[in-house]
């Protein structure tokens, strides 16, 4: 934008430039600089960072919330099982997703837009609201438990609710939509003349698909599996409405820890230990499709 | 003094020089065509006139004012886009008026100036539409009206007929012409249509590679081209490469392949042995079934272009070597595929290009 | 893609049980909004009963109230830093911090909400205690939600950005406006479609969250979501299911007038 000037610059780059690093890059180094920090009973619940101790300012950190993480079983269980759940539920997500992807890339014009509009309508509505729908559904005395009932299929209640299997169809459930959406980009970008070169030359609609359409898909599948991975891992909502009490996800342990135990520096530490593992996949994610977009 | 004086202006963009020490000067009134392939600059070059790039160095001075550093919204210079750029929001008359708005004019006075261009472009009655309701030939008609509604001291066009249809193309030509007549207003168009450039210009500026090649009048670019590459850029051409000889009868070329040394113009001056190309147009060969008594080439009919005014014969000689001639009429129908013609031409019909 | 014929059994079974799969839940919820009774797998007779008492629930209106008023605050914020945020990556490709800025940009649309929502009420906290202010209610709800917002929207913008004709900046500055002028009677107007879109994005987003406003809101503000929350932990509340249904039904009516005016757009676009 030639000549906007030195100020307008400053203006338009400089007034979100500093909301950001108020309001995400500072808050971030706090969670970090409490997980330093020690519990105590008071406002705020945590040691102050400089103490003076009557001769000079002293730097008052302190290892031990990480130390209490890494000893517990507890913390490492759950992250651990977050990382299971979110790694299972992209699995189903991209099953179940990919077909779906794939019948709204061969439908024609104005219904493929149609499909996209209500792939994306869910997402829309209350997420809450959505997950909340499930326990009415799997409950022992709910929908589907009355349904199968009524066919005769079951004499007792299944126990479909409060369980892992519950919170994994919460969660393929929610995240759907962003499996299914980047895979659609990928495959609509397809170009139609390789699958016709690929069948022209021989090949059957099965080698075709594993030969052709699949591995250039295959951006689609990252992006759709990253967008799905990474929120789950640290999901809070849905282990705790759809969850069990050996539910554990990190996400649920970091809210109790918060709220229940009102201790904060464990739960800065808890959140800490979390960016930090996502760090791994976030970045294999940045490498993966800067990689393929280069491609 | 010249409406705008360009001096030994360049322009780099990373590693490569997109214009290189260009001087340019154009006389007011004057409609001026810079002709060039793709690539060649010559956008660029617009644009710095335009001011959308600033130049590394050199001077851009229009009406005796230095606008080489200035922001193109102070330049008195006007651009008709070669999308045309028309704003979707708004509807024509305020497309138009755009312009004139941002000068603060008097509202009264945009109003009568918005429909005295309406008028000139012959769309009034389209005042009140969008640009998404127009063909492609009035939305071009709505960015010329646009571009001269400031009353521009210089009218920039980029590839003004590139997006039409031929025969839109050929009409929109006359029009710019008779407007460009007109209004008086100076016109600099920028195209690599030679037809374009050569129907519509008083001046026409070769560019290749960033420099200018050749500045004349079309008819001077046409019959005198100063290089091969304008030969060969503009219109077609028989191009016949060698070293210069003499003979008996005057100057002559002595070209591979060929027995007889070619004859060239006869006040051609140069030294024996120097590296020289003749350029013979199509419509200058003579085709005949019998050896004229001058020098002829013998070559073989390998297609006919009917063009409807005349046809294009393409011919192939004993040596594989491709010539083309242009037959009026139906001249070309003498001949059939395959036959056996003899290809000549009067000397001074031919050009020698040293560059 | 076309079709390649004989798969088309395939297709459709995958999107009926795909759609199915979807919307069941949702037309549940929306069924049994009507149903007189209480009982998810009792059939009463069709009944509004719910949607009275939803209406007389005090703390569902002012839940409901308050979430509108953060919603549109949040979003309109939103608007600006995400617009002014979207132009600065798009059009500016250097100046200090570019590649920080970039980042954080896009990392809150990945990063758990616990996280955000955990590190903005330490931050609020740490503003109390130096500042003074804010005291944690309905302000800082509504920063908290601007802050992920303008993320959506700078993306949104960005997108349409990548799309717009620079030609007509150009032209706009070849006729003589300032690029102040271009700004804003050329290029907002020109990305309309994301900025609608992107308020109503923002606005949806701050509605729903449920995570991060309960970690930054104070006493005295009870969102929509946090009210619901606290009901439905309890187990199924008919009354959730009639708010369930008024609330599907007021975004779908939101979310295709919003398509639709970016389908318009679009088609005002492609014929140029």
């Amino acid at each position: 934008m030639t000549g906007l000037g030195r100020l307008g610059r400053l203006v338009l780059i400089g007034v979100p430039f500093v909301w950001l690093a108020l309001f995400f890059v500072l808050p971030l180094l706090i969670v970090v600089r409490i997980s330093l920090a020690e519990s105590v009973i008071g406002i705020p619940p945590y040691t102050p960072l400089f103490a003076h101790d009557g001769v000079r300012l002293k730097l008052h950190v302190t290892l031990a919330n990480f130390a209490l993480i890494a000893g517990d079983d507890l913390y490492l269980r759950a992250y651990l099982g977050s990382f299971v759940n979110a790694l299972l539920a992209t699995v189903l997500c991209l099953l179940a997703g990919y077909p779906i992807a794939y019948a709204i890339a061969r439908a024609r014009g104005a219904r493929r837009q149609l499909f996209l509009f209500l792939v994306m309508l869910p997402f829309w509505t209350s997420f809450l609201i959505r997950v909340y729908a499930w326990i009415a559904i799997l409950q022992p005395n709910g929908f589907l438990n009355e349904f199968l009932s009524v066919l005769g299929l079951i004499s007792a209640p299944l126990p479909l609710l409060n369980n892992q299997f519950s919170v994994e169809l919460g969660l393929v459930y929610s995240y759907l939509p962003f499996m299914i959406l980047p895979i659609y980009g990928s495959l609509s970008a397809l170009d139609q003349i390789l699958v016709e070169a690929a069948a022209d030359l021989g090949a059957p609609p099965r080698l075709v698909f594993l030969g052709v359409i699949l591995p250039l898909t295959l951006p689609g599948i990252a992006a759709g599996s990253f967008l799905v991975l990474i929120p789950a891992i640290g999901e809070f909502v849905i282990p705790d409405l759809l969850g069990g009490p050996d539910t554990l996800m990190i996400g649920k342990v970091l809210w109790d820890e918060f709220f229940n135990n009102r201790d904060w520096p464990v739960a800065a530490a808890v959140a800490v230990v979390l960016v930090a593992a996502l760090a791994f996949p976030l970045l294999a994610a940045q490498r993966f499709l800067a990689g393929t977009r280069a491609a | 003094m010249a409406l705008l004086e360009i001096t030994a202006i360049s322009k780099r963009f990373g590693a490569t020089l997109a214009v290189e020490e260009v001087s340019l000067s154009i006389e007011r009134s004057e409609f001026f065509a810079l002709l060039g392939p793709s690539g060649c600059g010559k956008t660029t070059f617009l644009r710095l006139i335009a001011g959308f790039e600033v130049p590394d160095n050199g001077r851009i001075i229009i009406d005796g004012t230095d606008v080489s550093g200035l922001p193109p919204y102070v330049r008195p210079v006007n651009m008709m886009f070669q999308s045309y750029a028309l704003f979707p929001h708004m509807d024509v008359a305020a497309n138009i008026a755009f312009g004139l708005r941002q000068e603060r004019m008097d509202r009264r006075r945009i109003v009568a100036r918005v429909e005295e261009m309406l008028a000139l472009v012959q769309m009034s009655d389209y005042r009140r539409r969008r640009p998404h309701e127009l063909s492609g030939g009035q939305r071009q008609r709505v960015a010329l009206a646009r571009a001269l509604a400031k009353m521009p001291k210089l009218l920039l066009l980029d590839e003004p007929l590139a997006a039409l249809d031929r025969r839109l193309r050929g009409q929109t030509r006359l029009e710019l012409t008779a407007i460009q007549e007109r209004v008086g207003t100076t016109f600099l168009v920028v195209t690599h249509d030679q037809e374009e450039a050569l129907s519509m210009a008083s001046r026409v500026a070769v560019m290749n590679r960033g420099r200018f090649v050749q500045i004349g009048s079309p008819a001077e670019i046409y019959e005198h081209p100063v290089s091969r590459f304008v030969a060969d850029f503009v219109g077609e051409v028989n191009l016949f490469e060698g070293e210069l000889t003499t003979k008996s009868n005057g100057p002559a070329l002595a070209v591979a392949g060929f027995v007889q040394a070619i004859p060239l113009p006869p006040d051609t001056e140069l030294c024996e042995g120097a590296v020289a190309a003749l350029a013979v147009r199509p419509e200058k060969l003579v085709l005949s079934s019998s050896l004229p008594n001058r020098f002829a080439i013998a070559a073989k009919v390998s297609s006919i272009g009917y063009l409807g005014g005349g046809s294009i014969v393409h011919l192939t000689t004993e040596q594989g070597r491709a010539l083309k001639a242009y037959l009026p009429g139906s001249a070309a129908g003498a001949f059939g595929r395959g036959a056996r013609v003899w290809a000549s031409w009067p000397p001074e019909n031919g050009v020698v290009l040293t560059q | 893609m076309t079709s390649l014929g004989s798969r088309s059994w395939f297709c459709i079974g995958a999107l009926a049980l795909g759609f199915g799969f979807l919307y069941a839940p949702i037309l549940l919820l929306v069924l049994y909004s009507f149903n007189a009774s209480r009982l998810v797998t009792v059939w009463a007779g069709f009944s509004l009963r719910w949607y009275g008492a939803l209406a007389r629930d005090e703390a569902f209106r002012s839940a409901a109230a308050t979430s509108v008023e953060v919603a549109a605050m949040a979003a309109s914020l939103s608007l600006v830093l995400g617009a002014l945020a979207g132009l600065s990556i798009a059009r500016f490709s250097r100046f200090p911090g570019r590649v920080v800025f970039g980042f954080a940009l896009l990392a809150p649309l990945v990063v758990p909400e616990v996280i955000l929502g955990l590190s903005l009420l330490l931050f609020f906290v740490a503003c109390e205690s130096w500042l003074g202010w804010p005291s944690r209610g309905i302000v800082t709800i509504s920063f908290a939600h601007a802050t992920f917002g303008a993320c959506f929207v700078a993306v949104l913008v960005r997108a349409q950005l990548a799309g717009f004709d620079r030609a007509l900046e150009e032209a706009a500055l070849d006729l003589g406006a300032r690029p102040w002028t271009v700004l804003m009677r050329i290029t907002l107007p020109g990305i309309s479609p994301a900025l609608i879109s992107g308020w109503l994005l923002a606005f949806t987003l701050s509605l729903d969250d449920l995570v991060i406003a309960s970690f930054v809101t104070g006493p005295s503000a009870t969102t929509l979501p946090m009210a619901v929350f606290s009901s439905v932990r309890l187990g199924v509340s008919p009354e959730v299911n009639a708010l369930a249904t008024l609330f599907l039904a007021a975004v779908s009516l939101l979310v295709t007038l919003a398509a639709w005016l970016m389908a318009q757009a679009e088609r005002r676009r492609q014929t140029i």
